[in-house]
């Protein structure tokens, strides 16, 4: 099965090599705007690729997981505004409320199944987005302003673009070196043996719904310093984030680069977002053409584009 | 006491409007086991149908009559165009689909009417108020609204339960391939099913239409209310979708209403003037979870497979 070169390993290295080169692309030409968009997308794909592990490889078709893009730009919003703004404190409250946001959640929507699952993550995300909307102290609607980056004391600078850059690529990489870890080890392999049968696996004796729920909670708070990081990208954080359209929009990459496989959501990420940008700057309409897209991809391409360049491997 | 009285008539004619959203989404899925984000979209597409329709014929009867028909149509060729070839996907593919179908009509509703919202005035004789009990009125077309979705509600009953179009329905519901191999045209059906889900999605539009300005993403919101409904009456069931509903919409409504001043009297009025709007938009939310806790397929599940 595993053939040492297929088309698969060739392209995802060449993402790989082309992100990790991006900056010196970027210095050479003078060309500052395709940083900008690298590090949305490289943060984007972080928070697809925690989606990766609980839709492909946990089988939880979770529609709320920009819920954790918000409460992770949050807890980095209100603690600068609160004026604590060491990203030693920051990041670490991100991720913890992200975990425990995760916790609730997953062990409520985990006694449901099948679309009644996808359709509670979406109303708890729903949820968050109306309790934001409602933080007076902290912007309400019109969202909150992080006049200051994360200070990691001299350690890294994150209003330095490069840098900044490379912390996301650096968090991105790490995340996906993580999954890899869980993936191939005893509990990532519980996990899924739970996604193809929960009842045999029940039968075999493993409590299905605590492994879920671990795994729930993991991506949860892999998506919370994604959070992190897109609010310190943006220097701004709203509700807006966290609209159920967000959520969408996570699903999509994961689907469109492949799920269940390490790198697909990196490459759906990197897709889907440089499609917006290209259609954008045709028409104004960029929708109209991207919304039909998404249906014949899902009616012709299945298995995302991973799938399609497995396909052309063996043909 | 007055105040009372017209935030629970409110309260149910917000719900009865969410029923009928949420009837063509319940029976969507029962049926042809799909789920239809974009059901929302249908819901936004009779709104704009009515305001156009209302605004060409200068009679607001005609014009909403005009634009149910417009949206059944357009719930007919979506179907027969492109959600048919999903049925029996993978709900994950449903999702991403219509997904999809959202993104396209939110920009083709920009291209076509504009970014700005429309306005779809009432006709004088529904703009009036109606005494309803000795010193309490109530607007005209509010009343309307209510019974009109209960003529629906009840309409949907009958014709589910009692006729032959509704026995093959539920026939169908409950084994496909076999009333396929008893020589019923299941795709027919099918595509029938989505009409009338997609007609009952315009009918809630276009009689919200002259309560609230008719703009972009309108569907979205009420759409995740939908499914809330659906989510705590339990899928496939018309019967819970319709007790659902009413509870919904009485709680949202009677929680924004009276939460602030409930909360008024605990806190102080500054923590509360903030804490209520949040809370009382998580009303149902909360709700949803309790019941989800206490019964996870909801207050009345559809009995089949």
């Amino acid at each position: 099965m595993k053939a040492p070169l297929s088309v698969r390993t060739i392209v995802t290295a060449l993402v790989v090599a082309g992100l990790v080169l991006l900056p010196v692309y970027s210095a050479a030409t003078g060309n500052v705007f395709v940083l900008t968009l690298f590090t949305r997308i490289v943060i984007l794909a972080l928070a697809a690729a925690s989606l990766n592990l609980m839709m492909g490889y946990g089988g939880m078709m979770s529609f709320g997981h920009a819920a954790y893009l918000g409460i992770g730009g949050y807890a980095v919003g209100m603690l600068a505004q609160e004026g604590i703004g060491s990203g030693f404190v920051q990041f670490p409250v991100a991720l913890a409320a992200s975990a425990t946001y995760a916790l609730v959640i997953g062990a409520l929507s985990l006694r449901t199944r099948g679309v009644y699952f996808i359709m509670i993550t979406l109303a708890f995300a729903q949820m968050a987005y109306y309790v934001a909307s409602g933080l007076a102290r902290y912007g309400g609607d019109d969202g909150l302003t992080v006049y200051k980056r994360s200070d990691f004391a001299g350690l890294i600078n994150l209003s330095n673009r490069v840098q900044f850059y490379y912390l996301c690529l650096g968090c991105l990489f790490g995340v996906i070196f993580l999954i890899w870890r869980i993936v191939n080890s005893r509990f990532g392999l519980v996990v899924q043996g739970l996604r193809s049968n929960e009842q045999r696996m029940q039968a075999i004796g493993f409590p299905a719904k605590r492994y879920q729920l671990v795994c729930f909670v993991i991506a949860g708070t892999m998506c919370g310093l994604a959070g992190a990081l897109l609010a310190n990208n943006t220097d701004f954080v709203s509700p807006a984030v966290m609209y159920w359209t967000r959520s969408g929009d996570l699903m999509v990459m994961v689907i469109l680069g492949g799920m269940g496989t390490l790198f697909g959501p990196v490459i759906g990420a990197v897709v889907y977002l440089l499609l917006e940008e290209l259609l954008s700057q045709i028409t104004e309409y960029w929708a109209l053409i991207m919304g039909p897209l998404l249906l014949l991809i899902v009616l012709f391409g299945r298995g995302g584009i991973m799938g399609l360049l497995g396909r052309l491997n063996r043909g | 006491m007055l105040l009372v009285v017209e935030q629970i008539l409110n309260g149910l004619q917000f719900g009865l409007l969410l029923f009928l959203l949420a009837a063509g989404l319940t029976l969507v899925f029962g049926i042809m086991d799909f789920v239809n984000l974009a059901h929302g979209s249908l819901y936004m597409m009779g709104a704009y149908f009515a305001a156009t329709f209302v605004a060409w014929t200068g009679n607001f009867v005609l014009g909403a009559v005009l634009a149910l028909g417009a949206t059944l149509l357009l719930g007919i060729v979506l179907e027969f165009t492109a959600l048919r070839h999903l049925y029996g996907r993978d709900h994950l593919d449903h999702v991403l689909a219509t997904f999809g179908l959202i993104l396209f009509f939110n920009e083709a509703v920009r291209l076509i009417w504009g970014p700005a919202g429309l306005a779809l005035p009432l006709p004088s004789w529904l703009s009036v108020p109606v005494p309803i009990l000795p010193g309490i009125h109530y607007p005209a077309y509010r009343l309307a609204i209510i019974v009109v979705a209960l003529a629906v509600a009840l309409l949907l009953y009958l014709g589910v339960m009692r006729t032959r179009i509704g026995m093959l329905i539920r026939a169908g519901a409950s084994n496909r391939e076999m009333i396929g191999a008893l020589g019923i045209n299941i795709k027919l059906l099918y595509t029938l099913v989505f009409g009338l889900g997609a007609a009952l999605a315009g009918l809630a539009g276009l009689m919200q239409a002259p309560i609230l300005t008719v703009q972009i993403g309108m569907g979205e919101n009420i759409l995740i209310l939908a499914f809330v409904v659906i989510v705590i009456g339990g899928i496939g069931s018309i019967r819970g979708a319709f007790l659902a509903a009413i509870f919904v919409g009485l709680i949202d409504t009677l929680g924004r209403a009276f939460l602030p001043n409930l909360l008024r009297q605990i806190l102080s009025s500054a923590a509360a003037s903030t804490a209520a709007p949040a809370l009382s938009s998580m009303l149902i939310y909360l709700l949803m979870a309790m019941v989800l806790v206490v019964r996870p397929e909801g207050l009345f599940p559809a009995t089949r497979r």
